[in-house]
């Protein structure tokens, strides 16, 4: 299992389209991804899950990812957190 | 007989063509019990098939018709039918409780509806739309039933419909879709979105254009007012023709105003604001290049609902209006009830005067708990902003300063607190009544600004009810008692280093406009679709003439002498 925190500092958050990109890139995968913000859990590959948790700019989140290429997820978290704006 | 109706102004210009109701065949879902469960889910995925490669279609047509951006909107719907948490528990539902996959689907979709529709942020509770829309055209396909979409349309017309979803928008003749109006929505809905985009007008949260008209009745939608006319007169088509013409020749002029200063040939500046009622307004307030807010109308907060706002929902809305604005400043009117507005909670006993009696001011006063909670949800909300504050119906000293006192008992248990407030709020009053504009001169020691509110000004100078036509001619903006008493209150708040905004109608009137320069307005505040046009406009006049204008309109006989001076002397001059 592999875990990695980020603070979002995009304007509007996690909002759809970000959202979209995220889920998309992700669907693919085979490790299981959830991603926590407030104690509350969602499914990484779930466009309502992740929309539901409506993740505002400044939050604190944390992804998980559980299987054979949970590496690779981190990564592909990185380089859309970075080429979306969303955080650091 | 025209039928006129009102509403959201979500797209601005105007059309005039014959109505097409889109009205959505319901579709049926009802309850039935599967044996073969696992044919009903291999049916269900079929279906889902089938409606994913009729959304690429729609995707890829949206996206070469309208752009990429716009496109995006069905990528989330795909998502959505890919949505493992969305899909499995109705696969679950088919198979657990033998239901067919319609009704499994329904009861899913449902879930997910509420729970973005109970959200408190505006933007996730118009999500629950995505949702509905992919339900609908899976639940489409499931029943085997075309669902009726907006492209069959061949001829010019306005579309008039309960909701407009985002496939119905996308899928919109330009061609042939001249504007449309809905039941329901707001400035943020999909469709107004998409309608701003498509530079169509649009009027949306009319509550009752499908129940008011009839497919081929002619309708005219104002995205600029938020009106819709249907069945018009003779007259009404001819003006809005010339206002259509009008709008889009000089929206050309305008657009390149957008992020100017408002300035006159001679170097003067003022400041254009815009008058606004929600926070989803402010959106409008940017795009047509508003420098301020000059008047928050609080009261939108605490109608249509059963019971007063909280401080923390006042708190959010106040927030969201002051970091929207990014500094810009914002004139936030404390509660202004009674008189026409009515708050049916509160259980106020009815009036012979309700303009003459207990509202706005006098009614905070008095109801010090509710007006207490307005007050600390505004002091809180000033940190994140420019925030000032002004109170409405000031018609004595005494209630300005009773307002004033209350205000910073507030602040200062906020601060003990520890929460973080503003340092230096200003706060000012409304002018609106006239033994208020007569005593400017004594008040502006005591404020730091004044807002002159013309439409009250003028009901109460003349002595004639607005609401009551058969004394409308009585309502005068241009009658010289009217514009002695701004020059009144612009002089008294001049000579005490205060400044002095308008926010009534008058504020954004060609005709007022001159004259308000010339008797040294600092802030004109007005709808937001009119600043560009008044910004071109005073960038045409120079300050010096318009002070010799303002001038001579002082000492005329009546508000006729003086719209014709003007619009002799400065309109075609």
């Amino acid at each position: 299992m592999t875990e990695k925190n980020y603070t979002i500092t995009s304007e509007q958050g996690i909002h759809a389209r970000p959202a979209t990109v995220i889920v998309g890139a992700l669907t693919n995968f085979k490790s299981d991804v959830k991603i926590e913000y407030r104690g509350k859990q969602a499914n990484l590959k779930s466009i309502m899950g992740v929309m539901a948790l409506g993740i505002p700019n400044g939050a604190s989140i944390k992804i998980t990812a559980d299987g054979e290429d949970e590496a690779q997820v981190i990564k592909t978290m990185d380089d859309i957190m970075k080429k979306e704006g969303l955080a650091e | 007989m025209s039928i006129m109706i009102e509403g959201i102004a979500a797209s601005p210009g105007i059309c005039i063509a014959k109505a097409f109701k889109l009205q959505h065949q319901e579709l049926h879902v009802e309850k039935k019990s599967i044996i073969n469960t696992a044919e009903e889910i291999r049916r269900f995925e079929m279906m889902m098939d089938k409606t994913k490669t009729e959304l690429e279609g729609i995707k890829a047509e949206t996206s070469q018709k309208l752009g990429e951006d716009k496109a995006e909107i069905f990528a989330a719907h795909l998502l959505i039918l890919s949505d493992p948490e969305f899909i499995q528990p109705i696969k679950d539902k088919v198979t657990n409780d033998s239901v067919n996959a319609e009704f499994a689907l329904k009861e899913v979709a449902a879930m997910f509806i509420g729970l973005f529709e109970n959200m408190d942020n505006e933007y996730m509770r118009e999500r629950a739309a995505d949702i509905r829309d992919v339900t609908k055209r899976l639940t489409g396909h499931l029943l085997g039933q075309q669902v009726a979409s907006p492209n069959m349309i061949s001829e010019e017309v306005v579309i008039i419909a309960e909701d407009l979803t985002p496939s119905d928008t996308a899928q919109l003749n330009r061609q042939y879709v001249k504007g449309f109006t809905t039941n329901i929505g707001g400035r943020t809905s999909h469709s107004a979105i998409m309608a701003r985009s498509m530079e169509i007008p649009a009027v949306v949260g009319t509550k009752n254009v499908m129940a008011q008209i009839e497919n081929d009745m002619l309708v005219i939608v104002d995205g600029l007012e938020g009106k819709v006319i249907a069945n018009p007169t003779e007259k009404e088509i001819a003006l809005y023709a010339k206002k259509k013409a009008a709008f889009e020749n000089q929206k050309i002029e305008w657009a390149k105003l957008k992020n100017e200063k408002t300035i006159t040939t001679d170097g003067h500046q003022v400041e254009l604001a815009a008058n606004i009622g929600t926070p989803a307004d402010v959106q409008g307030v940017l795009e047509n290049g508003g420098e301020a807010i000059g008047l928050y109308r609080t009261e939108f907060l605490y109608m249509g609902r059963s019971q007063l706002p909280t401080e923390e929902e006042q708190f959010k809305a106040y927030k969201t209006v002051l970091e929207s604005m990014e500094g810009k400043p914002v004139v936030v009117r404390t509660l202004d009830i009674g008189g026409d507005k009515e708050l049916h909670y509160l259980d106020l006993p009815k009036e012979l005067n309700p303009f003459l009696g207990f509202r706005a001011i006098r009614l905070c006063l008095s109801m010090q708990d509710m007006f207490r909670t307005q007050l600390r949800a505004l002091l809180r909300s000033s940190a994140y902003g420019n925030l000032k504050i002004m109170f409405p119906m000031i018609a004595t000293l005494d209630e300005f300063r009773d307002a004033k006192a209350i205000l910073l008992e507030e602040k200062e248990q906020l601060q003990q607190m520890g929460v973080q407030v503003a340092e230096n709020i200003e706060l000012g009053i409304m002018v609106e009544i006239p033994s208020t504009a007569v005593m400017a001169d004594v008040f502006a020691k005591e404020v730091d600004f004044f807002s002159i509110g013309t439409n009250d000004l003028i009901q109460y100078t003349l002595a004639a009810d607005r609401m009551n036509e058969r004394v409308s001619y009585l309502y005068q903006p241009y009658n010289p008692a009217i514009l002695r008493l701004i020059k009144n209150v612009i002089d008294a708040a001049h000579n005490h280093g205060k400044w002095v905004g308008m926010c009534g109608e008058m504020a954004g009137d060609e005709v007022a406009i001159p004259i308000l320069l010339g008797l040294g307005l600092d802030e004109f505040s007005m709808s937001a679709t009119s600043i560009l046009k008044a910004r071109s406009q005073i960038s045409t006049l120079s300050r010096a003439d318009m002070m010799s204008i303002a001038e001579k309109t002082l000492v005329m006989k009546n508000a006729e002498e003086v719209k014709q001076f003007i619009t002799s002397n400065v309109l075609r001059g």
